[in-house]
């Protein structure tokens, strides 16, 4: 499935939000957004993923 | 000395953690100056978030997350959203830039943002100018802190309105207000305490700084002195001189 994630396309094989981290090696505190849209942690393991689908991935940086 | 949200600050220096030359230095500056409050943002992760998280949990400082670089209310909600989650707190520094050069905020989206966040259980606050009637709009948003900006992020140039800083102290006396951006020097900060402001928030003017934990430390006693100068009830300024030595039992000597 061919997903842009964080700006860049990927293809990847993980078919729900929850796969997409474990596949992409993100660990701790991160949090999710799919088309602009924020997606909790608790629905991640239920959000199916779909074709062209934009995911971002942010954690903590500093800032003012 | 007001409480934010509930929260009584262990001193009114709020301290952004972006720009330092290193996070040994960056915690230096959090180490020297005691300040309680400490303002992070959310970026794609690249690897280096959970190193710099661990970090700012290590200080043991109360965190503020921002939405810089938010323009549209759509991108700021979902902003504070995931740093919600994040960082595990209902605080949230909303910036909705309006102006590329000046930064400025954008007052129409801030508010409705604000309203938005406000309902969702957000304790919002809200990067805002110094104009008394979007103070109100806040307020009524459900907005319990104002932060008006002393000057543009990053210029350094102080209270670009101590005029404007000054009438939004007296109209809204038992809001807590924090001079946000534009802090260049202590004496900035000072003059902002001297206003009456609860809480000074800068980032550039200490981590720029050629030695940025002691400019972080002169940060705090500028903010301590200006805290208690106020306290203390200043003269009013005159044009005229008025002579503070006694002038009756002068020695007639001419």
């Amino acid at each position: 499935m061919k997903i842009v994630l964080n700006g860049e396309p990927r293809e990847l094989r993980a078919e729900t939000l929850s796969d997409l981290l474990v596949e992409c090696g993100f660990s701790g505190r991160v949090a999710t957004a799919v088309n602009e849209d924020f997606v909790p942690a608790g629905l991640r393991i239920a959000h199916k993923l779909s074709d062209g689908d934009r995911v971002e991935v942010v954690a903590p940086m500093q800032g003012g | 000395m007001k409480s934010f949200y509930g929260i009584q600050l262990p001193n009114p220096l709020m301290l952004g953690t972006a720009q330092y030359p290193s996070p040994a230095i960056l915690e230096q500056a959090f180490r020297d100056s005691g300040a309680g409050v400490a303002t992070v943002s959310l970026r794609r992760e690249s690897g280096a978030g959970q190193t710099f998280w661990q970090m700012i949990r290590d200080l043991g400082v109360l965190v503020l997350p921002n939405t810089a670089s938010c323009h549209t209310i759509k991108e700021a909600v979902t902003t504070a959203h995931m740093a919600r989650e994040v960082f595990d707190t209902n605080w949230i520094k909303l910036e909705l830039i309006g102006h590329t050069d000046s930064l400025q905020p954008d007052v129409f989206q801030l508010v409705e943002a604000a309203r938005i966040l406000t309902e969702d259980g957000f304790q919002v606050f809200p990067y805002t100018t110094d104009d008394l009637i979007v103070g109100e709009r806040l307020l009524a948003a459900g907005c319990e802190v104002l932060m008006p900006w002393g000057a543009p992020i990053g210029s350094g140039r102080g209270l670009n309105n101590a005029y404007a800083l000054r009438a939004m102290r007296a109209e809204f006396p038992d809001v807590p207000l924090v001079v946000d951006a534009g802090i260049g020097l202590p004496s900035h900060a000072a003059q902002a305490m001297e206003l009456g402001y609860d809480a000074v928030l800068l980032n550039t003017a200490v981590a720029r700084a050629g030695d940025p934990a002691a400019m972080a430390r002169a940060m705090l006693l500028a903010i301590e002195a200006g805290q208690l100068a106020h306290q203390a009830d200043p003269i009013e300024a005159r044009d005229m001189a008025e002579p503070s030595t006694p002038v009756i039992g002068k020695a007639f000597l001419s």
